[in-house]
């Protein structure tokens, strides 16, 4: 008797709670509303209902400016009616995506944490009339199911890197590799590029690990080959986080790293503290991953309301890899994120 | 005869399956490469003495685990469930930390309050957070896993809601003492940390009856109220315990890198510090525990990563190296497995015995 009376407290709570979100969210939709008419009055047209599906805006700090730009680009001043939803996990995204396409967003915007998985979502999303632009990951699925891809080319982030990488013309290269999460776009591109100029030039990669974009498994990696005593002379992490990982292990071994010092420390995304690192001639090279994308997609959005064609379904953003010998305070004020 | 006996005490006690796992683990090493167990004394970049080695790393990187573990037992045995929010609980006390050092300013240069107090104020707010579990299996009766998931979702978000969602970075070294060394002591911190824990807990459960009460409420609820304890209480209890625990292991998981990644900072450590009860034999199922053997079985399991790490091993793999460990223990731990072998002990020692007598 007292399990049923819990359960059905329980129950009861959870709908509650339930309710309560929902009434939150009415309240949102209904505030603007409100204020619409007038508005859309003076804007003389409807707000564009977009559908964002995101990563986790805690994942790093590339992520938390990505949505930071979205946030503050599709809001209602701008015209746009956005909803978000967030995970690092494709069914969920899919869930999300499925979700949205029957509230019947007008375009789906979508950076997709896997990339596969996606074709019959995306069927969907097409028979109801839906647009759907890519951002900043690429998908596996057709490109009739998509209007437009805004991509970073990781395979040319991490082609950039390594070609930065063989300038330094470093008598012998012996590298520890430390990657993302495995199967992610970034990883793919970063690692392809290394692997390629590895095999090319006949540089000697020490160890390939994933830390997952986790700045202590990747000490915990390299700390592993310090113990282990072996050579190296070139931390390439795909990451700034797990590049600082890193670099907390060189420093407890008493290791050098930086400009003209031991090992040549290289990481990705550009975030403030590591192009101040940089600055600080401790870490030798740092990728760009651009995250600002949403005047890319506003773009093709406006494009799309006008009726006119896409020419160019995949879009490149333009990326840049500094180098510590190079960087100044106001790449760092300008391309931090 | 005597040895013999001895034999067969050390087997049945509880602690044998980590010493075991862990004698595995040494020997394996041992043969696989000497250098293994070499500790050397170096120093770092900032020219103060440290100490390195495997042996090092291991003791060094087991220290949150081993800290988890101590409470993780508490709330085991207690409450006879897990608590799977203590990595999402870890974040938010992080964040308090860095939230307190640093105040609205992300990139602080002078920090905005003394460690110490940064500190506290992450244990109180993870004590506050351990209570509301605890009130939730205690006096609302709700399975712990269920109780614990509520905070394992909304952690991590909340501890970004903290700080604004923003990634604060702490330039002063002192506060890197905590999750590496302290300048002239060549020890790690964190095995600092994690011994006067230890110390700690084994001279409450010496001087006072936290054990007998935690033990008497796992084993019956009923008949510990009819003893005068209140179980409610003492489940409480064990949950802010491990509250404290989850404060001081988060603060050492930021010092290691003066900085906070929400989503993954201490990922998956709740299933590493189950999995250390686990291997230390203890009941999952409350009752009896054996806190020794618990943080014994931290170290095992960080013995077993590092290890791993060693090899080369895909660290995307390590996860299922650790189910192996996990399927041998419910393999082993199971009764009617249990039954054959002490089925299969005594033949063999029948067998003995009526040689000895020819």
């Amino acid at each position: 008797m007292k399990r049923k009376l819990l359960s059905a407290l329980l129950c009861a709570s959870m709908v509650a709670v339930m309710l309560v979100g929902c009434g939150n969210g009415d309240k949102k939709a209904d505030e603007p509303k409100a204020d619409e008419p007038a508005a859309a009055e003076e804007k003389g047209d409807e707000l564009i209902k977009v559908g964002i599906i995101n990563n986790d805006p805690n994942e790093s700090g590339y992520r938390t400016a990505n949505d930071k730009d979205l946030k503050e680009f599709f809001t209602e001043e701008n015209g746009y009616e956005a909803s978000f939803a967030y995970s690092l996990k494709n069914d969920e995204q899919i869930a999300a995506a499925q979700k949205f396409v029957t509230d019947g967003v007008d375009y789906l915007l979508l950076s997709a944490a896997d990339t596969a998985g996606w074709d019959s979502v995306l069927q969907d999303a097409q028979a109801a009339g839906i647009q759907v632009i890519l951002f900043d990951r690429t998908i596996d699925a057709s490109e009739d199911l998509y209007a437009a891809s805004i991509v970073s080319d990781m395979d040319k982030e991490g082609e950039t890197a390594a070609t930065w990488l063989k300038d330094q013309a470093l008598g012998e290269y012996n590298i520890i590799h430390i990657q993302g999460v495995m199967g992610s776009a970034a990883q793919q591109g970063r690692t392809k590029g290394l692997n390629d100029m590895a095999d090319a030039e006949g540089w000697n990669i020490i160890t390939q690990q994933t830390a997952e974009w986790n700045a202590e498994k990747a000490q915990q990696i390299v700390q592993s080959e310090i113990d282990k005593g072996t050579k190296f002379n070139v931390i390439y992490a795909e990451n700034d986080d797990m590049a600082k990982g890193a670099v907390a292990a060189l420093d407890k071994a008493n290791i050098t790293h930086g400009v003209g010092k031991e090992v040549v420390v290289m990481g990705f995304d550009c975030n403030k503290w590591a192009l101040e690192e940089l600055l600080n001639k401790n870490w030798n090279y740092d990728g760009q991953c651009n995250p600002f994308q949403a005047s890319y997609i506003d773009e093709i959005i406006k494009k799309l309301e006008n009726g006119e064609e896409i020419a160019e379904k995949t879009i490149i953003m333009e990326e840049k890899g500094f180098d510590a010998e190079e960087i100044t305070q106001d790449d760092v004020d300008t391309y931090g994120i | 005869m005597k040895k013999n006996n001895f034999l067969k005490d050390l087997v049945g006690r509880q602690i044998f399956i980590p010493i075991a796992a862990l004698l595995v683990l040494a020997l394996f090493n041992l043969i696989a490469d000497p250098a293994f167990f070499k500790i050397t004394l170096g120093t770092n970049s900032t020219g103060d003495p440290v100490l390195s080695g495997y042996l090092i790393t291991i003791l060094d990187y087991g220290s949150e685990l081993a800290i988890l573990a101590i409470g993780m037992t508490l709330v085991t045995a207690a409450s006879g469930g897990q608590d799977i929010s203590v990595g999402a609980a870890m974040a938010i006390a992080g964040s308090v930390t860095l939230k307190v050092l640093c105040g609205s300013n992300t990139r602080p240069e002078t920090l905005q309050a003394p460690i110490i107090v940064g500190f506290l104020v992450a244990v109180i707010v993870a004590m506050l957070f351990g209570a509301f579990n605890g009130v939730l299996v205690a006096y609302f009766k709700i399975q712990p896993m269920v109780a614990t998931l509520i905070l394992y979702t909304a952690g991590r978000s909340i501890a970004a809601w903290i700080n604004n969602n923003e990634l604060p970075v702490i330039s002063d070294p002192a506060f890197a003492y905590a999750g590496g060394f302290i300048p002239g002591i060549p020890i790690p911190t964190t095995c600092i940390i994690a011994a006067v824990c230890v110390i700690l807990i084994v001279l409450v459960m010496k001087f006072t009856a936290l054990r007998l009460y935690t033990q008497s409420v796992g084993i019956n609820e009923s008949s510990a109220r009819l003893n005068g304890l209140n179980p409610e209480m003492i489940k409480i209890l064990a949950y802010v315990i491990l509250g404290v625990c989850v404060a001081i292991a988060g603060f050492i998981k930021v010092s290691r890198l003066s900085t906070i990644n929400y989503s993954v900072i201490a990922k998956d450590i709740e299933m590493d510090a189950i999995l250390a009860v686990a291997l230390g034999g203890n009941a999952l199922s409350g009752g009896k525990f054996n806190m020794g053997a618990s943080i014994l079985g931290a170290y095992v399991i960080q013995f077993l990563t590092t290890t791993l790490y060693k090899f080369n091993v895909p660290s995307a793999a390590l996860p299922a190296y650790k189910a192996v460990v996990v399927i041998a223990l419910v393999v082993l731990s199971a009764p009617t497995v249990k039954d054959k072998l002490s089925g299969l002990g005594k033949k063999l020692k029948s067998g003995k015995q009526g040689k000895e007598g020819a």
